[in-house]
């Protein structure tokens, strides 16, 4: 995997520098670089030593006035905090970046890469939440007309946040300018809310009309401050405006309040989704071989900590890293599941109790294991770039991606558990075994290793699970106690030995929660979605699905 | 030659006598209990106080130890069970007969262990931020009061930063809910009406945030500014602020100023989506002042690993232990009466470069730092108190406890006096 990520990576470069090359030379052909001399772009800097913050923010604004290519790179490397200065050398400005061999510094005078420095020689030029806010909206006003259609989009959108009149002439340009209808829209919402604010009343008025319709929180924010009222009297002197802002408003919260009922429901399947993938493993083992497993969540826990191990040992690679590491949290928590099967549990079939005591002891010592190797500090397990951010299909409306992918997820592990069960030999030796043991070993099944090995996957999609969680939540030793009562709820509600009772079950379950929690809030919710299982469970003791035949009989 | 012998029958004797006080010294130590959870959910934070104890007392010992005898620790593991560290104090005091403790995090353990600490007359040293509404005669409270932590927090976000809503979300447990019912009290005095405040909570390790942080993006877009005081518990955390970062709210959009996220928290989680949130506590690892610099080389040294943060409660420790052997010193006894009087008033070093002393409400005197935390897990700090804060034991903005006051030496001698009525409630604390 090492050597073919090395190939994938190195084929990447190559192309990114064709591409940049072909891009630089096209630039060039039409305009020459803007420069100013480079003293005028080191005074400034020198300025950032210092560690006062308005001083900084008088320099991020002298520097964005100056017509220098070179100024985006500075203020975008100090937004990001990798904006750092020589110690030893005066007039050295560097972007530091990470490379595979330590800190690559990219002078931002001479746009000249070294690579491997020792970030002991240069400090930090430090940045706050006013600093940042600022650095944010001057490079977007300097990147509207970025030749990056992506880069345009960010900026349009974060000029939304600008409070700045000055910021409608360059938006006016950008409007006449752009082609991409994308674009114009957003660039035309940020001129309208400037225009909103800052124009002369009729123009107020008609500016305010255009933001119809606008899901954007910074648009409700806006029209909303028009309607505030401080000791009884309005903050905004203008009834007409006042009036305008108020029936826009009106329009947009109806839709607001749309987009939030589907986005309840999405929060309630991406619940539902992890709740699926927490009880599916716990499906095979309790499910289909009736083991009161305590110990299931230490296996979720497990596929969490294998995350974590494989991260630390490609950490140039964390995008491939859950590639990785689905695969080998199955491997070892299955493995884990094998020798806790084989060791414990094959002598206590047919007693449940002491089933219960003994994988809850398993646990137990599952996690004073991973206390005393890993310490009981949470580990940092990092999220891959490509799940980071979230799907923006309104103002109002967003879908994260980590959720996305996480509901895509369960639904394939669910899927290729079924196949598994319906379609292969295994399957069909597993389903026998558990229902009619003594028939299938004289039909020729070895029993014992069946019995192992259907624990081992229990336990190793589990371990999957844990894999997915790990970018959810915290990985430390009690990930696995917060999930193993929801998994029994899961199961049982859904009825025991059913997958498609798993996945309805956890469904309902999760939108149910989510549905609730609005107005009950989130202790409420969950306490209500108790008390509804428990009187469903007196209903219909076998779960939603139940079995059917001779193998309900027992 | 009669009187030779018995000459050196004295010699013998006084010198039988004086090796015997000798040994009998060198086995006299004075012992100092450790109650600190070292397994259970509390370990992740708990295990690192008992370390820095640990470290303290040794180097106590390096320095001769205290009234000529040597510092002996008595570690025990009340396993994050509440009931469990009433039962462990018992045996501390009881069993072992320590001289001292330091110990607990949560409040409901501090309460638990309380009864036990009053009937046997124990001492306590309690280094965590605590919801206040208490005041011991046997403990002392060296982490901060909600006037030392959370209010001045409140006063920055609303001076500096200008915010007008607030959304205070916390955990479902005591700290947060007498914190957010103090904070909400004193918002209301400052005149922000009940609608521009939003109150949520969630139970213990909560994971699934979207609902809310979507409510609270709903919440910060009416048209004013808008901050979340978080009370949340440690481990929610980095969910909460994972989902704040989904959803696109920055800390430049809608700051969220946390009390219990500190370095050895935000060591365990990718900092990246939480860089330029703000945390108030009254010490950073990141303070610039020689003897922190010392304190950190100490503890690297003495945990034998390089990457080991510190953090506030650590300081607590150390502001507390070092209060205590002062007081030890000057009473010349380690009697808990004795060095419960001699305790007030003591002024000790702080880590920030400044100095605690030892109020008589038992809380002590500290600096209120706020810091935006850096992608390196650090807190870079922006703002702070201009001196030093006397911590409060009971709120001044909570119905019920405005007129109560805690003053453990003479004339008073109570932990709540009742300024109006005059009376002093009859509990001991």
């Amino acid at each position: 995997m090492r050597m073919s990520s090395v190939w994938l990576t190195r084929l990447l470069h190559v192309t990114a520098v064709i591409f940049i090359l072909t891009v630089n030379t096209l630039l060039f052909a039409r305009n020459v670089m803007a420069a100013v001399p480079d003293s005028e772009l080191l005074t400034p800097l020198a300025e950032l030593k210092s560690a006062n913050f308005s001083k900084k923010e008088q320099v991020v604004t002298d520097l964005s006035n100056l017509d220098d290519d070179r100024v985006i790179p500075i203020l975008s490397g100090m937004l990001e905090g990798d904006l750092y200065y020589s110690k030893n050398a005066a007039d050295v400005f560097v972007v530091l970046s990470s490379i595979e061999s330590g800190y690559q510094a990219f002078n931002v005078m001479t746009a000249e890469s070294t690579p491997d420095i020792s970030k002991r020689d240069y400090k930090k030029i430090s940045v706050n939440n006013s600093l940042r806010r600022l650095l944010r909206e001057t490079l977007a006003s300097l990147q509207l007309r970025s030749s990056n259609l992506d880069t345009r989009i960010e900026a349009a959108r974060a000029m939304m946040k600008s409070d700045d009149e000055g910021n409608i002439k360059p938006l006016r340009q950008a409007l006449q300018k752009e082609q991409n209808e994308t674009v114009l829209h957003l660039l035309a919402v940020s001129e309208a809310m400037l225009v909103a604010r800052h124009g002369e009343s009729q123009e107020r008025v008609a500016a305010i009309g255009k933001l119809k319709g606008e899901l954007y929180p910074e648009v409700r924010s806006l029209l909303a401050g028009f309607l505030i009222q401080r000791n009884g009297e309005f903050q905004e002197p203008d009834a007409d405006v006042r009036q305008a802002a108020a029936d826009v408003l009106e329009s947009i919260e109806d839709l607001v309040a749309f987009n939030k009922g589907i986005e309840n429901v999405y929060f309630g399947i991406s619940l539902g989704a992890v709740l699926l993938l927490a009880a599916v493993g716990l499906s095979i083992t309790f499910g289909v071989m009736g083991v009161i497993n305590m110990a299931h969540g230490e296996m979720i826990m497990l596929g969490a900590y294998t995350t974590y191990v494989i991260q630390q040992l490609m950490p140039n690679y964390i995008d491939y890293s859950l590639f990785v590491a689905i695969p080998a949290a199955f491997l070892v928590s299955g493995a884990v599941g094998v020798v806790i099967e084989r060791g414990v549990i094959r002598h206590l079939y047919g007693r449940p109790l002491e089933t219960l005591l003994a994988t809850f002891g398993i646990s137990l010592i599952l996690q004073q294991a991973v206390r005393t190797i890993f310490s009981p500090l949470n580990q940092s397990v990092t999220t891959p770039a490509w799940m980071s951010g979230s799907l923006e299909i309104n103002g109002a409306l967003s879908l994260t991606y980590n959720r996305l992918y996480i509901i895509l997820f369960s639904l394939v592990v669910l899927f290729t558990l079924a196949l598994l069960l319906r379609k292969t030999l295994f399957g069909l030796q597993m389903r026998a075994v558990t229902q009619n043991r003594r028939m299938a070993s004289s039909m020729g099944i070895r029993t014992g290793w069946l019995d192992a090995l259907t624990f081992g996957l229990g336990s190793g999609i589990a371990g999957i699970a844990g894999v997915a969680l790990s970018q959810l939540t915290n990985v430390g030793p009690n990930l696995g106690q917060a999930y193993i009562i929801d998994s029994f709820m899961v199961v049982v509600f859904g009825g025991v030995g059913n997958l498609v009772g798993t996945f309805v079950g956890a469904m309902s379950l999760g939108i149910a929660n989510k549905l609730m929690e609005p107005f009950a809030g989130a202790v409420l919710a969950k306490i209500l979605v108790l008390v509804v299982i428990i009187l469903f469970i007196q209903k219909y003791p076998r779960g939603l699905f139940a079995l059917k035949g001779r193998a309900a009989e027992d | 030659m009669k009187k030779y012998t018995k000459n050196i029958g004295v010699g013998f004797t006084a010198l039988a006598l004086s090796i015997g006080a000798s040994l009998v010294q060198a086995a006299d130590t004075i012992k100092v209990g450790v109650l600190h959870s070292l397994s259970g959910t509390m370990a992740i934070s708990e295990t690192t106080l008992k370390d820095t104890v640990l470290m303290l007392i040794d180097e106590q010992n390096k320095k001769g130890g205290l009234l000529g005898k040597k510092l002996e620790p008595v570690v025990v593991d009340p396993a994050s069970n509440w009931p469990l560290f009433a039962e462990k104090a018992r045996e501390l005091l009881e069993k072992d007969k320590v001289d001292v403790v330091f110990g607990c995090w949560t409040s409901v353990s501090r309460k638990s262990v309380l009864p036990v600490f009053e009937e046997l007359n124990g001492l306590l040293f309690y280094p965590v931020q605590y919801e206040g509404e208490e005041s011991s005669k046997n403990v002392f409270y060296t982490g901060a009061a909600p006037n030392q932590q959370a209010i001045p927090a409140v006063d920055y976000l609303m001076n500096e930063v200008g915010v007008k809503r607030w959304v205070l979300a916390g955990t479902d447990y005591v700290y947060p809910r007498t914190t957010n019912k103090i904070l909400e009290a004193y918002l209301k005095a400052k005149g922000v009406a009940a609608k521009d405040i939003m109150i949520n909570y969630t139970p213990f390790g909560h994971s699934d945030w979207q609902s809310i942080v979507s409510d609270i993006k709903k919440f910060g877009s009416a048209g004013a500014k808008t901050a979340v005081v978080s009370t949340i518990n440690g481990d929610a955390n980095v969910p909460f602020y994972k989902e704040l970062a989904n959803q696109g709210i920055s800390a430049e959009d809608i700051p969220v100023v946390a009390f219990s996220v500190g370095e050895e928290e935000l060591s365990g989680l990718d900092t990246k989506p939480l860089v330029g949130h703000l945390a108030a506590w009254n010490y950073f690892m990141s303070v610039d002042s020689d003897v922190n610099t010392d304190f950190i080389d100490s503890w690297k040294a003495f945990i034998k690993d390089s990457k080991r943060v510190t953090n506030d409660p650590m300081e607590a420790h150390f502001i507390g232990f070092n209060m205590w052997a002062e007081a030890v010193k000057k009473a010349g006894t380690t009697d808990v009466d004795k060095v419960s009087n001699a305790i007030i008033g003591v002024t000790v070093p702080n880590l920030s470069g400044g100095y605690a002393t030892m109020m008589p409400n038992h809380h002590i005197t500290k600096p209120v730092l706020i810091g935006e935390i850096q992608e390196d897990g650090q807190f870079e700090t922006v703002w702070q108190t201009a001196g030093a804060v006397m911590g409060d034991a009971w709120s001044d903005y909570l119905e019920g406890s405005k007129d109560i006051t805690a003053d453990w030496t003479a004339p008073l001698v109570c932990g709540n006096y009742n300024v109006k009525t005059g009376k002093c409630s009859g509990q001991n604390y």
